[in-house]
Formats: structure tokens, C-alpha cells, sequence
């Protein structure tokens, strides 16, 4: 998929570890609660979108952002789950830090 | 802040997942494509409608059904968007009701 | 009001419509009057909606189960491949397939709202939108999907989606065992809408 493969858009490649950013403030958020500040990993680069964050406010949702699919082990979310499960949640780039450890 | 009301993956308390399915009346059919009428011409983009179910009174959002939460965002995106006024539909609701009665 | 809602809407006597609902009908009475819509828009969404069914996504699902080459490319362009099988996905903005394996099991929510893959699918069922399955599917998919019938065993890995954005997801489910040499027909007649949504495995082949 061009998408997936395009090496040259956004700035995080597949497999890149990544933190959800603990952000808490108003406005149209697509980031939910429960991901916020967990680490995860780049599962696919799904290419570049305009930000519903200004498109909920009647505005042109430009710069556009890149999006990507992150992949979390459900027992790092919940802390309860031992097997290989997995979440799997669709998140802009301004919402991503590379996780640091 | 605090998380939005809409905002409900992972909260606790949640029960039995309530498999009957029914069939739609008339006006959630209408409200479906209302919905959908507003967004092929432009009028209002499918974030602002979310946007408008996230700034609802936050009980009216859980005790609502779905499509009455629809109903209650399309009108606050069209009267944002000063197309219909709250006068105007409550004057046209008066008007059914002089015509259908009470509901 | 048109064939296509006496047909499938369930029409209350006017007096007995709750002032939310009335709502509605004065919405769509001032929008006509000020031709901010029309009643033909109206109705072309109406039908539009009507042509979405289930059935489209069984077709799909069927034909991936009988043509490698075809799920392959289903698989890497599913608006293409949709588009050539006569079923209009132009609406979705992106659309992913997400395949099912015997060591896999994928499922799908949006837990922020209702967002589904309503151009291949349809409306959604009124448990997927539910407050019920939007807090439990990310916490616990496993319990959702015993209840819809399918008990996995630990060594199955659960990967959950929550559509947050753009994307649509369509998961493609394993091939029932035993329908080796069936018909497409047949074969789509096993693939329901909760297993293109991933809480349950499709029907099981029943020989006859």
C-alpha cells in the first residue's frame, strides 16, 4: 500500500515506539482518555488527513496531519491482562512523542 | 478539564451488551437523512456534529437515544450557523401541536 | 412519506411523537421552505441508505475466500476493488480489511461515537452504537464476544480497533471449515454482519 510504504511522510516510521501524550484540554479530541500517556508502537502509517480538531469548529482542518495506527499490548493499558492481546488505536502525530526508555 | 462525556472506552459499570435491534421509525429515518442531506451539500461536516453531541448537557447525552442525540447537534450546527433560528422551530413545534395535539 | 419508509419505518400516529422527535419533522420543514435542502436530497439519502446492507461486505468476503488473487487485491485496495464489484464505497475516506487467521481475531468499535463502514455495511446495529459496547470492547473483547457465542482460547491473539479517525475497518473472517468446493452464493449466506465486525466467527458449514 503507497500509504504504508511512503518512508517520507510524517516522522515516525513503522515500529517506532511511541507515547500518547497526556494532553487535557477543550476542544474536539480523537485521542481517547483511556490511551493517553500509554506507550505503544507505529503499526501503520496511514498517510496524511485534514485535523478534525479545526474541522469540528467550521474551519479548513489545514495543516494536515499524519495519522497512524499505534498498537498497544492490552496488559500495558489495563495492567490486568497476561496474554498477547492487543489495542489498536488510529492517532495524529501531534498527539505522539517517541517514548523514551 | 476532565474527559468528555463521549469519551466512555474502558469506564467501568458498563453491563450486558443488549443484542435487540429495532426497526426505525419514520422520523430517525428522516434524521438519518437529514443528517446525511446537510453534509452532501456542504453544510456541516460530520466533526461538527460530534462536536455539538460533546457540548451537550451531559445527562441529556446518556439519557437521549441515539437518534434524538442526532436530532438535538443538527439543530445546534444549523443554529451555530445561523440557517434556522431556536424560535423558528419552536414556533414550527407549536404549530404541530395545534395540528396534531399534544404529544 | 415514500415507499422506501413505509416499507421499513415504523410510523407512529403524529400525536404520539415525542417533542424530540417532532423536532425533527420542523427541522425539516424550515430547511425545504428556506431551500436549504430538498425533498429530492432527501430522499436520494434515503435510498442510498436502503442500498446498504450487509450483503454487500458477505459478497466480498465470499469472493476473498474463493480467489487468492482477488483478496489479495481486496486486501491492498478495497475502494478499488469494491468499485469494480458494483458496490459504491466512494464515501468512506479510507477503508481497511483486516484478516481474520486462526491465530488472530480482530474486532471493531469506535468508542468515541459510532463511527462504522455504514457505505459497505449499512446502519449499524443499536448494540454496536451502545454505551455497553463502546466502554467494554477495549477492556474486555473477550467477554464481548462470549457473549455473542465465540469463546476463544488464550493462544488466539484479540486485536481491538478503535476507529478514532478516518479509517473504516471490515474484518475478512476465517473460512468456515468444511465448505471446501461451495458456491460464492452459499458461502456469503455464512458470512453475518457481527462477523464482518469481528465479535463473532461466521456461521458454521451444516451439512445437510
Amino acid at each position: 500500500m503507497g500509504r504504508t510504504l511512503n518512508a517520507e511522510v510524517g516522522k515516525f516510521k513503522l515500529g517506532d515506539r511511541v507515547t500518547v501524550k497526556f494532553e487535557d484540554r477543550p476542544g474536539h479530541l480523537r485521542t481517547p482518555w483511556y490511551i493517553r500517556g500509554k506507550t505503544g508502537w507505529i503499526e501503520r502509517v496511514h498517510g496524511e488527513f485534514l485535523n478534525p480538531e479545526s474541522l469540528a469548529y467550521g474551519r479548513d482542518g489545514l495543516p494536515k496531519k499524519t495519522l497512524y495506527l499505534v498498537a498497544f499490548n492490552q496488559s500495558d493499558i489495563w495492567g490486568r491482562t497476561s496474554n498477547a492481546d492487543k489495542l489498536l488505536v488510529d492517532i495524529y502525530e501531534h498527539w505522539l512523542d517517541p517514548a523514551s526508555n | 478539564m476532565a474527559r468528555g462525556h463521549h469519551d466512555v472506552g474502558g469506564l467501568p459499570g458498563a453491563g450486558p451488551i443488549d443484542q435487540t435491534e429495532h426497526q426505525l421509525s419514520d422520523w430517525e429515518i428522516l434524521a438519518d437523512a437529514v443528517n446525511q442531506a446537510l453534509g452532501a451539500k456542504g453544510i456541516k461536516r460530520t466533526d461538527e456534529m460530534r462536536r455539538a453531541r460533546e457540548e451537550m448537557d451531559s445527562a441529556a447525552y446518556r439519557d437521549m437515544t441515539y437518534y434524538e442525540r442526532w436530532i438535538a447537534s443538527i439543530e445546534a450546527i444549523l443554529i451555530e450557523k445561523n440557517i434556522l433560528t431556536k424560535d423558528e422551530i419552536d414556533r414550527k413545534l407549536r404549530e404541530f401541536d395545534a395540528k396534531w395535539g399534544e404529544p | 412519506m415514500t415507499t422506501a419508509t413505509t416499507e421499513h419505518g415504523h410510523d407512529h400516529p403524529k400525536h404520539e411523537l415525542s417533542h424530540c422527535a417532532r423536532r425533527i419533522y420542523a427541522i425539516r420543514d424550515l430547511l425545504l421552505e428556506k431551500g436549504v435542502i430538498t425533498e429530492k436530497d432527501i430522499q436520494c439519502q434515503i435510498e442510498y441508505q436502503e442500498a446498504r446492507s450487509p450483503a454487500n461486505g458477505a459478497k466480498l468476503v465470499a469472493r476473498a475466500w474463493v480467489d487468492p488473487a482477488f483478496k489479495e487485491r481486496f486486501m491492498a485496495d478495497p475502494k478499488a476493488v469494491c468499485a469494480e464489484m458494483g458496490i459504491d464505497a466512494s464515501a468512506i475516506n479510507e477503508f481497511v480489511v483486516l484478516e481474520n487467521t486462526e491465530r488472530v481475531r480482530h474486532m471493531v468499535v469506535c468508542t468515541l461515537c459510532s463511527c462504522y463502514p455504514r457505505p459497505i455495511l449499512g446502519r449499524p446495529p443499536d448494540w454496536y452504537k451502545s454505551f455497553n459496547y463502546r466502554q467494554r470492547s477495549v477492556v474486555d473483547p473477550r467477554g464481548v464476544m462470549r457473549e455473542f457465542g465465540l469463546d476463544l482460547p488464550d493462544d488466539v491473539e484479540v486485536r481491538v480497533h478503535d476507529s478514532t479517525a478516518d479509517m473504516r475497518y471490515l474484518v475478512l473472517p476465517v473460512r468456515p471449515a468444511g465448505t471446501e468446493g461451495w458456491s460464492e452464493a452459499d458461502l456469503a449466506k455464512l458470512v453475518t454482519r457481527d462477523s464482518m465486525i469481528g465479535v463473532m466467527d461466521p456461521l458454521p458449514a451444516i451439512s445437510e
